[in-house]
């Protein structure tokens, strides 16, 4: 009977040892997660799905606390990026986050002012111009994330869609169409 | 060496762990959706169950013997959930979205019948250290092996074109019948 305690007990404290020691040893640093989406998210940091930036929506969607398919730059290709990350299945793009046609941002250079505002604004550096000179749009570089159209006080700003000629023509993703069985 | 290797072909395929000894079946049916998960989770059960088999065997000779030999289904447990314990810190170090994806099964490996059974088969059958611990990684890999079989199977059903009634589970459930069917068909290759 005792040595049936001290059996257990030593077991007992045995398997403690080594799972508090393994506890500290492998200790997860914030939640190594998180940085796996976030290098899929497209970094431009636009803020149309929702949350401040691509860092936080990553966080939420680790926590469970966002959908997949917020991240209109990221595409269709993104979320299935996601899914495949996160073991999730594909969802489509909700309502009012599809991706727009692909555009690009126009400054009329006649209103600007220079007032740098935009300047601040773009997330990728797309923006060339000094205060009190006139602006334009490094048009390779614009991801056409629309951020830099509300802090322009004299609307001088508009987005044009690009469109499709030889140069930028691709293949469009196969859809497949998944018919009901009869 | 050949004793050896028919320990690991019988546990393999003729007396499959899942298929003939209808052991572990809750990861079986749980984590066999995605041929990825499925993988992952074999992996995880191979090194539980190898570990497994390692230490009861050293527990069951060296601590308990045949006077304590009543602890034997207690002790087993409790080693098993610690040996789980450290699998699960090592996973959710190593590859944080295979820990996502195993989620709750990961420390369900824990309640994995087929993880119990093997230590308490290995000493039924008075197995020496060598013979337990490949009777556990033999084992494991037979559980592997038909994880992911039917996990590839189940990728596949998703696309077919399955009548109403048959829809989800119940397909799954007919295709292992099938499947247990067939590996009841390696009986005949140990002589």
């Amino acid at each position: 009977m005792i040595a049936a305690l001290w059996v257990m007990i030593g077991i007992a404290l045995f398997l403690g040892a080594v799972l508090g020691f393994s506890a500290i040893k492998f200790k997860v640093q914030g939640n190594p997660l998180v940085d796996k989406i976030d290098a899929v998210l497209p970094q431009t940091q636009c803020g149309q799905c929702g949350f401040p930036g691509c860092k936080p929506y990553a966080t939420a969607i680790a926590a469970g606390e966002a959908e997949i398919n917020q991240c209109p730059p990221g595409g269709e290709e993104g979320i299935h990026k996601l899914a495949d990350l996160l073991g999730k299945e594909f969802v489509p793009f909700g309502e009012g986050a599809k991706p727009k046609a692909k555009s690009v941002a126009f400054i009329d250079e006649s209103t600007c002012i220079g007032c740098t505002l935009c300047i601040q604004a773009c997330p990728v550096d797309a923006i060339l111009g000094a205060a009190k000179q006139m602006h334009t749009i490094i048009a390779s570089e614009c991801t056409g994330c629309e951020l830099c159209i509300p802090p322009c006080p004299v609307d001088c700003i508009t987005m044009l869609p690009i469109d499709e000629d030889i140069t930028n023509w691709k293949w469009r993703y196969p859809v497949i169409a998944i018919q009901e069985a009869a | 060496m050949t004793e050896y290797l028919l320990i690991i072909v019988s546990t393999v395929f003729v007396n499959n762990i899942v298929m003939v000894k209808i052991l572990g079946l809750c990861p079986f049916m749980g984590v066999s959706k995605k041929l990825e998960a499925a993988v992952g989770m074999g992996a995880a059960t191979t090194f539980v169950l190898t570990l497994g088999s390692g230490a009861s065997y050293l527990i069951e000779h060296y601590l308990l013997g045949p006077d304590l030999a009543y602890l034997t289904t207690l002790s087993f447990i409790v080693v098993i959930a610690g040996i789980v314990q450290f699998t699960e810190m090592v996973i959710q170090k190593t590859s944080p979205s295979l820990y996502q994806i195993l989620g709750i099964y990961l420390p369900l490996i824990t309640t994995n019948c087929a993880v119990l059974g093997i230590p308490l088969l290995n000493v039924q059958a008075k197995h020496d250290f060598m013979e337990s611990l490949l009777f556990g990684f033999g084992g494991a890999m037979g559980f592997t092996l038909v994880m992911i079989l039917f996990a590839g199977i189940r990728e596949r059903l998703d696309g077919a074109d399955v009548p109403g009634i048959f829809k989800g589970s119940a397909i799954a459930m007919i295709t292992a019948g099938l499947m247990s069917l067939a590996f009841m068909g390696f009986s005949g290759l140990v002589k």
